[in-house]
Protein backbone atom coordinates (compact mmCIF):
# COMPACT_ATOMS: atom_id res chain seq x y z
CA UNK A 1 0.00 0.00 0.00
CA UNK A 2 1.29 3.17 -0.61
CA UNK A 3 2.45 5.29 2.23
CA UNK A 4 0.85 8.39 0.99
CA UNK A 5 -2.34 8.52 -1.15
CA UNK A 6 -3.85 11.84 -2.75
CA UNK A 7 -7.32 11.03 -4.04
CA UNK A 8 -9.53 12.93 -5.78
CA UNK A 9 -8.72 16.19 -4.21
CA UNK A 10 -10.11 19.44 -4.64
CA UNK A 11 -9.56 22.78 -3.32
CA UNK A 12 -11.72 26.24 -3.51
CA UNK A 13 -10.16 29.23 -2.55
CA UNK A 14 -13.69 31.33 -2.94
CA UNK A 15 -14.67 31.13 -6.47
CA UNK A 16 -11.39 30.28 -7.51
CA UNK A 17 -11.03 26.28 -8.12
CA UNK A 18 -7.42 26.04 -7.43
CA UNK A 19 -6.82 22.00 -7.62
CA UNK A 20 -9.52 20.44 -10.09
CA UNK A 21 -9.53 16.56 -8.55
CA UNK A 22 -6.06 15.19 -7.55
CA UNK A 23 -5.19 12.14 -7.65
CA UNK A 24 -1.17 10.67 -6.78
CA UNK A 25 0.08 7.86 -4.96
CA UNK A 26 3.55 8.49 -3.78
CA UNK A 27 5.60 5.00 -2.44
CA UNK A 28 8.19 4.51 0.92
CA UNK A 29 11.35 6.08 -0.15
CA UNK A 30 10.08 7.80 -3.14
CA UNK A 31 11.03 11.05 -3.82
CA UNK A 32 8.44 13.25 -5.74
CA UNK A 33 9.25 16.40 -7.36
CA UNK A 34 6.34 18.66 -7.98
CA UNK A 35 6.63 20.90 -11.16
CA UNK A 36 4.82 22.79 -12.93
CA UNK A 37 4.20 27.43 -13.54
CA UNK A 38 2.92 29.43 -10.78
CA UNK A 39 -0.75 29.41 -10.00
CA UNK A 40 -0.90 25.46 -11.02
CA UNK A 41 -1.54 24.58 -7.75
CA UNK A 42 1.63 22.66 -6.71
CA UNK A 43 1.98 24.66 -3.57
CA UNK A 44 -1.79 24.64 -2.74
CA UNK A 45 -1.80 20.69 -3.40
CA UNK A 46 1.72 20.42 -0.86
CA UNK A 47 0.10 22.17 1.80
CA UNK A 48 -3.02 20.04 1.69
CA UNK A 49 -0.98 17.16 2.67
CA UNK A 50 -0.13 18.32 6.21
CA UNK A 51 -3.32 20.29 6.42
CA UNK A 52 -1.86 24.04 6.21
CA UNK A 53 -4.74 24.68 3.46
CA UNK A 54 -7.93 22.48 4.08
CA UNK A 55 -9.70 20.42 1.55
CA UNK A 56 -13.18 21.18 -0.31
CA UNK A 57 -13.42 17.78 -1.13
CA UNK A 58 -11.56 14.29 -1.15
CA UNK A 59 -9.09 12.49 1.07
CA UNK A 60 -5.32 12.38 1.47
CA UNK A 61 -3.74 9.31 3.92
CA UNK A 62 -0.41 8.90 4.92
CA UNK A 63 0.55 6.11 7.04
CA UNK A 64 -3.52 5.18 8.01
CA UNK A 65 -4.20 8.87 8.71
CA UNK A 66 -6.59 10.55 6.92
CA UNK A 67 -7.54 13.82 6.42
CA UNK A 68 -10.85 14.60 5.15
CA UNK A 69 -12.29 17.72 3.34
CA UNK A 70 -14.36 20.10 7.13
CA UNK A 71 -11.68 18.06 8.92
CA UNK A 72 -10.14 20.21 11.86
CA UNK A 73 -8.09 18.22 13.83
CA UNK A 74 -4.58 17.88 11.83
CA UNK A 75 -2.50 16.89 14.87
CA UNK A 76 -1.94 13.02 13.91
CA UNK A 77 -1.66 13.71 10.42
CA UNK A 78 1.00 16.00 10.83
CA UNK A 79 2.47 14.12 13.61
CA UNK A 80 3.86 12.00 10.04
CA UNK A 81 4.18 14.47 7.83
CA UNK A 82 7.34 17.70 8.41
CA UNK A 83 7.17 20.48 6.69
CA UNK A 84 10.28 22.53 5.32
CA UNK A 85 8.99 26.16 3.85
CA UNK A 86 10.61 28.51 1.45
CA UNK A 87 11.14 31.36 3.84
CA UNK A 88 12.50 28.72 6.57
CA UNK A 89 10.17 29.68 8.97
CA UNK A 90 12.47 28.97 11.96
CA UNK A 91 11.64 30.85 15.34
CA UNK A 92 13.41 33.66 15.86
CA UNK A 93 13.22 33.97 19.89
CA UNK A 94 15.00 30.77 20.19
CA UNK A 95 18.58 29.53 19.38
CA UNK A 96 19.49 26.87 16.74
CA UNK A 97 18.98 24.11 19.08
CA UNK A 98 15.30 25.15 20.98
CA UNK A 99 14.30 25.66 17.62
CA UNK A 100 14.63 21.72 16.93
CA UNK A 101 13.73 21.07 20.58
CA UNK A 102 10.47 22.94 20.64
CA UNK A 103 8.13 20.43 19.55
CA UNK A 104 9.56 17.45 20.83
CA UNK A 105 9.08 18.77 24.12
CA UNK A 106 5.91 20.51 23.46
CA UNK A 107 4.05 17.89 21.43
CA UNK A 108 6.17 14.59 21.97
CA UNK A 109 6.22 15.08 26.01
CA UNK A 110 10.19 14.45 25.39
CA UNK A 111 12.74 15.32 28.62
CA UNK A 112 14.92 18.33 27.92
CA UNK A 113 17.59 15.96 28.24
CA UNK A 114 16.54 13.64 25.57
CA UNK A 115 15.30 15.97 23.27
CA UNK A 116 18.55 18.02 23.36
CA UNK A 117 20.27 14.47 22.60
CA UNK A 118 17.97 14.04 19.76
CA UNK A 119 18.50 18.05 18.26
CA UNK A 120 22.43 17.50 18.32
CA UNK A 121 21.39 14.45 16.11
CA UNK A 122 19.74 15.94 13.29
CA UNK A 123 21.38 19.35 13.85
CA UNK A 124 24.86 16.90 13.25
CA UNK A 125 23.29 15.43 10.09
CA UNK A 126 23.06 18.42 8.48
CA UNK A 127 26.44 19.58 9.53
CA UNK A 128 25.52 22.40 12.07
CA UNK A 129 26.10 21.54 15.57
CA UNK A 130 28.51 23.99 15.48
CA UNK A 131 26.07 26.37 15.83
CA UNK A 132 23.70 25.07 18.32
CA UNK A 133 23.18 28.53 20.36
CA UNK A 134 23.22 31.00 17.84
CA UNK A 135 20.61 32.90 17.16
CA UNK A 136 18.25 32.12 13.30
CA UNK A 137 19.45 36.21 12.06
CA UNK A 138 22.89 35.29 13.03
CA UNK A 139 22.98 31.99 10.32
CA UNK A 140 22.90 32.62 6.38
CA UNK A 141 20.09 31.62 4.06
CA UNK A 142 21.68 28.31 3.38
CA UNK A 143 22.59 27.74 7.45
CA UNK A 144 18.78 29.00 8.52
CA UNK A 145 17.30 26.21 5.94
CA UNK A 146 19.67 23.45 7.15
CA UNK A 147 18.32 24.38 10.75
CA UNK A 148 14.52 24.32 9.17
CA UNK A 149 15.47 20.93 7.76
CA UNK A 150 16.80 19.09 10.98
CA UNK A 151 13.93 20.99 12.80
CA UNK A 152 11.25 18.71 10.50
CA UNK A 153 13.08 15.36 10.86
CA UNK A 154 13.39 15.90 14.74
CA UNK A 155 9.96 14.80 15.09
CA UNK A 156 10.75 11.45 12.30
CA UNK A 157 8.16 12.30 9.98
CA UNK A 158 7.20 9.93 7.95
CA UNK A 159 7.19 12.29 4.50
CA UNK A 160 8.95 15.04 4.16
CA UNK A 161 7.43 18.21 2.22
CA UNK A 162 9.47 20.54 0.72
CA UNK A 163 7.95 23.77 -0.43
CA UNK A 164 10.34 25.55 -2.61
CA UNK A 165 13.06 25.18 0.12
CA UNK A 166 15.51 26.84 -2.34
CA UNK A 167 13.92 30.07 -3.87
CA UNK A 168 14.50 32.50 -1.12
CA UNK A 169 18.62 31.61 -1.11
CA UNK A 170 21.22 33.40 -2.83
CA UNK A 171 22.35 31.01 -5.57
CA UNK A 172 25.93 30.48 -4.04
CA UNK A 173 23.82 28.47 -0.90
CA UNK A 174 21.68 26.72 -2.70
CA UNK A 175 23.65 23.56 -3.37
CA UNK A 176 24.50 23.27 0.67
CA UNK A 177 21.05 22.90 1.25
CA UNK A 178 20.46 20.56 -1.78
CA UNK A 179 23.17 18.62 -0.71
CA UNK A 180 20.96 17.80 2.62
CA UNK A 181 18.37 16.78 0.76
CA UNK A 182 19.92 14.78 -1.41
CA UNK A 183 21.54 12.82 1.62
CA UNK A 184 18.19 12.05 2.89
CA UNK A 185 16.74 10.58 -0.30
CA UNK A 186 20.17 8.16 -0.41
CA UNK A 187 18.96 7.33 3.22
CA UNK A 188 15.48 6.35 2.17
CA UNK A 189 13.31 9.44 3.37
CA UNK A 190 10.34 9.70 1.49
CA UNK A 191 9.99 13.47 -0.10
CA UNK A 192 7.83 15.01 -2.30
CA UNK A 193 8.83 18.91 -3.34
CA UNK A 194 7.92 21.79 -5.21
CA UNK A 195 10.76 22.68 -6.84
CA UNK A 196 12.17 25.24 -9.81
CA UNK A 197 15.59 23.41 -9.72
CA UNK A 198 15.17 21.21 -12.81
CA UNK A 199 18.51 19.47 -12.61
CA UNK A 200 18.17 18.85 -8.86
CA UNK A 201 14.46 17.05 -10.07
CA UNK A 202 16.01 15.38 -12.65
CA UNK A 203 18.85 14.20 -10.32
CA UNK A 204 17.25 12.16 -7.91
CA UNK A 205 13.51 12.44 -8.28
CA UNK A 206 12.00 8.99 -8.56
CA UNK A 207 9.13 10.57 -10.05
CA UNK A 208 7.60 13.89 -11.12
CA UNK A 209 4.44 15.46 -11.50
CA UNK A 210 3.71 18.01 -13.60
CA UNK A 211 0.94 20.00 -12.78
CA UNK A 212 -1.08 22.42 -15.05
CA UNK A 213 -4.45 24.34 -14.25
CA UNK A 214 -5.42 22.31 -10.89
CA UNK A 215 -4.73 18.97 -12.12
CA UNK A 216 -1.81 16.45 -12.51
CA UNK A 217 -0.83 17.06 -16.49
CA UNK A 218 1.36 14.24 -16.88
CA UNK A 219 3.69 12.21 -14.89
CA UNK A 220 6.73 9.75 -14.69
CA UNK A 221 10.40 9.29 -14.64
CA UNK A 222 12.80 12.26 -14.88
CA UNK A 223 14.18 10.41 -17.96
CA UNK A 224 10.34 10.20 -19.86
CA UNK A 225 9.19 13.37 -18.19
CA UNK A 226 12.51 15.52 -19.10
CA UNK A 227 13.37 13.12 -22.45
CA UNK A 228 10.13 12.70 -24.00
CA UNK A 229 7.24 14.79 -22.53
CA UNK A 230 4.17 13.54 -23.98
CA UNK A 231 2.09 16.47 -24.00
CA UNK A 232 2.27 19.72 -25.16
CA UNK A 233 2.11 21.57 -22.41
CA UNK A 234 4.79 19.87 -20.48
CA UNK A 235 7.17 20.16 -23.69
CA UNK A 236 6.20 23.81 -23.59
CA UNK A 237 6.91 24.22 -19.75
CA UNK A 238 10.45 22.78 -19.93
CA UNK A 239 11.38 24.44 -23.38
CA UNK A 240 10.65 27.62 -21.85
CA UNK A 241 12.59 26.81 -18.89
CA UNK A 242 15.45 26.20 -21.29
CA UNK A 243 15.92 22.52 -20.01
CA UNK B 1 -13.02 80.72 55.76
CA UNK B 2 -10.14 78.00 56.93
CA UNK B 3 -6.72 78.40 56.62
CA UNK B 4 -4.42 75.97 55.56
CA UNK B 5 -0.93 76.21 55.77
CA UNK B 6 0.83 74.91 52.55
CA UNK B 7 2.12 71.35 54.20
CA UNK B 8 -1.69 70.03 55.23
CA UNK B 9 -2.34 70.85 51.52
CA UNK B 10 0.49 68.99 50.40
CA UNK B 11 -0.06 66.46 52.64
CA UNK B 12 -4.01 65.91 51.44
CA UNK B 13 -2.36 65.86 47.43
CA UNK B 14 -0.13 63.01 48.62
CA UNK B 15 -2.98 61.29 50.09
CA UNK B 16 -5.26 61.88 46.60
CA UNK B 17 -1.92 60.80 44.70
CA UNK B 18 -1.53 57.77 46.65
CA UNK B 19 -5.55 56.61 46.05
CA UNK B 20 -4.74 58.09 41.83
CA UNK B 21 -1.81 55.50 41.80
CA UNK B 22 -4.29 52.64 43.49
CA UNK B 23 -6.50 53.24 41.03
CA UNK B 24 -4.36 53.54 38.36
CA UNK B 25 -2.55 49.85 39.53
CA UNK B 26 -5.74 48.18 40.00
CA UNK B 27 -7.13 48.89 36.63
CA UNK B 28 -3.78 48.20 34.73
CA UNK B 29 -3.26 44.52 36.22
CA UNK B 30 -7.14 43.90 36.47
CA UNK B 31 -7.26 45.50 32.80
CA UNK B 32 -4.66 43.19 31.94
CA UNK B 33 -6.01 40.44 33.12
CA UNK B 34 -9.58 40.34 31.24
CA UNK B 35 -7.24 41.91 28.15
CA UNK B 36 -5.77 38.84 27.89
CA UNK B 37 -8.68 36.71 28.30
CA UNK B 38 -10.92 39.26 25.35
CA UNK B 39 -7.56 39.34 23.13
CA UNK B 40 -7.90 35.20 23.23
CA UNK B 41 -11.26 35.41 22.13
CA UNK B 42 -10.53 38.28 19.24
CA UNK B 43 -8.13 35.90 18.03
CA UNK B 44 -10.19 32.59 18.22
CA UNK B 45 -10.97 30.38 15.62
CA UNK B 46 -14.78 30.28 16.78
CA UNK B 47 -16.58 32.99 15.20
CA UNK B 48 -19.18 33.34 18.19
CA UNK B 49 -16.31 34.49 20.27
CA UNK B 50 -14.42 37.13 17.53
CA UNK B 51 -17.47 38.64 16.75
CA UNK B 52 -18.10 39.09 21.41
CA UNK B 53 -14.64 40.67 21.33
CA UNK B 54 -14.61 42.37 18.62
CA UNK B 55 -17.94 44.30 20.00
CA UNK B 56 -16.77 44.31 23.67
CA UNK B 57 -13.91 46.78 21.92
CA UNK B 58 -15.39 48.38 19.46
CA UNK B 59 -18.02 49.47 22.31
CA UNK B 60 -15.57 50.33 25.10
CA UNK B 61 -13.41 52.63 22.14
CA UNK B 62 -16.15 54.47 21.07
CA UNK B 63 -17.80 55.52 23.93
CA UNK B 64 -16.32 58.20 26.56
CA UNK B 65 -14.97 56.58 29.38
CA UNK B 66 -17.21 59.00 31.82
CA UNK B 67 -20.38 57.83 30.67
CA UNK B 68 -19.24 54.20 31.20
CA UNK B 69 -18.62 55.28 34.65
CA UNK B 70 -22.13 56.63 34.71
CA UNK B 71 -23.25 53.26 33.25
CA UNK B 72 -21.81 51.41 35.91
CA UNK B 73 -22.52 53.28 38.62
CA UNK B 74 -26.08 54.29 38.00
CA UNK B 75 -26.81 50.83 35.98
CA UNK B 76 -26.04 48.61 39.33
CA UNK B 77 -27.84 51.11 41.31
CA UNK B 78 -30.52 50.29 39.40
CA UNK B 79 -30.55 46.84 39.81
CA UNK B 80 -31.25 47.91 44.01
CA UNK B 81 -27.29 47.46 43.93
CA UNK B 82 -26.03 50.31 46.31
CA UNK B 83 -21.97 50.43 44.74
CA UNK B 84 -19.51 52.45 46.24
CA UNK B 85 -17.69 54.84 44.25
CA UNK B 86 -14.64 52.12 44.91
CA UNK B 87 -16.01 49.58 43.08
CA UNK B 88 -17.68 51.56 40.58
CA UNK B 89 -14.55 53.25 39.81
CA UNK B 90 -12.54 50.01 39.62
CA UNK B 91 -15.13 48.04 37.09
CA UNK B 92 -15.38 50.46 34.73
CA UNK B 93 -11.57 51.26 34.51
CA UNK B 94 -10.97 47.52 34.47
CA UNK B 95 -13.16 46.95 31.31
CA UNK B 96 -12.12 49.91 29.96
CA UNK B 97 -8.08 49.34 30.18
CA UNK B 98 -9.21 45.59 28.77
CA UNK B 99 -10.74 46.74 25.83
CA UNK B 100 -7.58 49.15 24.96
CA UNK B 101 -4.86 46.53 25.99
CA UNK B 102 -6.54 44.19 24.34
CA UNK B 103 -6.80 45.84 20.99
CA UNK B 104 -2.94 46.77 21.33
CA UNK B 105 -2.15 43.21 22.12
CA UNK B 106 -4.09 42.02 18.87
CA UNK B 107 -1.96 44.18 16.87
CA UNK B 108 1.28 42.83 18.42
CA UNK B 109 -0.19 39.09 18.12
CA UNK B 110 -0.90 40.14 14.50
CA UNK B 111 2.64 41.47 13.77
CA UNK B 112 3.73 38.24 14.00
CA UNK B 113 4.78 36.85 10.70
CA UNK B 114 1.81 34.08 9.36
CA UNK B 115 4.88 31.63 8.65
CA UNK B 116 5.44 31.47 12.23
CA UNK B 117 1.98 30.19 13.44
CA UNK B 118 2.16 27.74 9.59
CA UNK B 119 5.75 26.63 11.16
CA UNK B 120 4.33 26.01 14.61
CA UNK B 121 1.35 23.92 13.17
CA UNK B 122 3.42 21.78 10.77
CA UNK B 123 5.37 20.46 14.14
CA UNK B 124 1.86 19.37 15.06
CA UNK B 125 1.75 21.83 17.88
CA UNK B 126 -2.51 22.90 18.77
CA UNK B 127 -3.03 26.48 18.77
CA UNK B 128 -2.54 27.17 21.89
CA UNK B 129 0.81 25.59 21.61
CA UNK B 130 1.58 27.50 18.63
CA UNK B 131 0.42 30.78 20.34
CA UNK B 132 2.33 30.22 24.27
CA UNK B 133 5.25 28.66 22.89
CA UNK B 134 6.00 30.59 19.28
CA UNK B 135 3.63 33.67 18.57
CA UNK B 136 2.69 35.18 22.03
CA UNK B 137 6.40 34.88 22.87
CA UNK B 138 7.79 37.36 20.08
CA UNK B 139 4.19 39.16 20.04
CA UNK B 140 5.39 40.41 23.53
CA UNK B 141 8.38 42.14 22.79
CA UNK B 142 6.22 44.54 20.07
CA UNK B 143 3.70 44.69 23.06
CA UNK B 144 6.15 46.13 25.71
CA UNK B 145 6.44 49.74 24.63
CA UNK B 146 2.65 50.68 23.64
CA UNK B 147 1.47 49.00 27.04
CA UNK B 148 3.45 50.76 28.95
CA UNK B 149 2.56 53.87 26.74
CA UNK B 150 -1.09 52.94 27.53
CA UNK B 151 -0.89 52.56 31.21
CA UNK B 152 -0.37 56.55 30.91
CA UNK B 153 -3.80 56.67 29.25
CA UNK B 154 -5.03 55.21 32.21
CA UNK B 155 -3.50 57.21 35.09
CA UNK B 156 -5.15 59.87 33.27
CA UNK B 157 -8.26 58.47 32.94
CA UNK B 158 -8.81 57.79 36.41
CA UNK B 159 -9.30 61.57 36.92
CA UNK B 160 -12.95 61.09 35.81
CA UNK B 161 -14.00 58.90 38.90
CA UNK B 162 -13.77 62.63 40.88
CA UNK B 163 -17.72 63.09 39.31
CA UNK B 164 -18.68 59.83 41.42
CA UNK B 165 -16.84 61.16 44.58
CA UNK B 166 -13.72 59.37 44.52
CA UNK B 167 -11.33 61.25 46.43
CA UNK B 168 -8.37 60.99 44.22
CA UNK B 169 -5.83 63.49 43.19
CA UNK B 170 -8.50 65.55 40.63
CA UNK B 171 -11.64 65.54 43.71
CA UNK B 172 -8.89 66.04 46.40
CA UNK B 173 -7.68 68.82 44.36
CA UNK B 174 -11.29 70.28 44.17
CA UNK B 175 -12.03 69.99 47.14
CA UNK B 176 -9.05 71.80 48.35
CA UNK B 177 -9.44 74.67 45.76
CA UNK B 178 -13.03 75.46 47.06
CA UNK B 179 -11.75 75.46 50.74
CA UNK B 180 -8.77 77.70 49.80
CA UNK B 181 -10.26 79.83 47.08
CA UNK B 182 -6.49 79.26 44.98
CA UNK B 183 -7.84 77.28 42.48
CA UNK B 184 -4.83 77.84 39.97
CA UNK B 185 -2.20 77.02 42.48
CA UNK B 186 -4.05 73.85 43.70
CA UNK B 187 -4.81 72.57 40.07
CA UNK B 188 -1.15 73.64 39.26
CA UNK B 189 -0.34 71.14 42.09
CA UNK B 190 -2.53 68.69 40.75
CA UNK B 191 -1.22 68.63 37.05
CA UNK B 192 2.23 68.18 38.79
CA UNK B 193 1.18 64.87 40.50
CA UNK B 194 -0.27 63.41 37.83
CA UNK B 195 2.88 64.75 35.49
CA UNK B 196 5.07 62.76 38.50
CA UNK B 197 3.09 59.60 38.04
CA UNK B 198 3.12 59.76 34.15
CA UNK B 199 6.80 61.25 33.20
CA UNK B 200 8.29 58.11 34.46
CA UNK B 201 6.17 55.90 32.61
CA UNK B 202 6.87 57.65 29.16
CA UNK B 203 10.37 57.94 29.94
CA UNK B 204 10.28 54.04 30.77
CA UNK B 205 8.30 53.64 27.42
CA UNK B 206 10.98 55.20 25.31
CA UNK B 207 13.98 53.04 27.03
CA UNK B 208 12.58 49.71 26.41
CA UNK B 209 11.54 50.80 23.22
CA UNK B 210 15.03 51.63 22.56
CA UNK B 211 16.98 48.57 24.46
CA UNK B 212 14.05 45.73 22.49
CA UNK B 213 15.42 47.69 18.98
CA UNK B 214 18.81 46.77 20.18
CA UNK B 215 17.73 43.27 21.14
CA UNK B 216 16.15 42.67 18.05
CA UNK B 217 19.03 43.78 15.93
CA UNK B 218 20.85 41.37 17.23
Amino acid sequence: MSLLRIDSVHKHFGSHHVLKGVDLKVEAGEVVAIIGRSGSGKSTLLRSINGLETLSDGLIEVDGERLHAGQTDMRALRLKVGMVFQQFNLFPHLSVVENVMLALGVVKKMARSQARECAHAVLDKVGLSHKLDARPGQLSGGQQQRVAIARALAMSPKVLLCDEITSALDPELVSEVLAVVRQLAGEGMTLVMVTHEMRFAREVGDKVVFMHEGRIHEQGTPEQMFGAPRSRELAAFIGALGG
Amino acid sequence: MIEFSIWTILQYLAQGLGWTLCLSLLAFVLGGAVGGGILLARIATYPLLRVFARGYIEFFQGTPLLMQLFMVFFGLSLLGRDVSPWVAAGFSLTLYSAAFLAEIWRGCVEAVDRGQWEAAASLAMSRWEQLRHVILPQALRHAVTPTVGFSVQIVKGTAVTSIIGMTELTKTGSILANATLQPFTIFGMVGLGYFLLCYPLSRLAHYLERKLNVLAAH
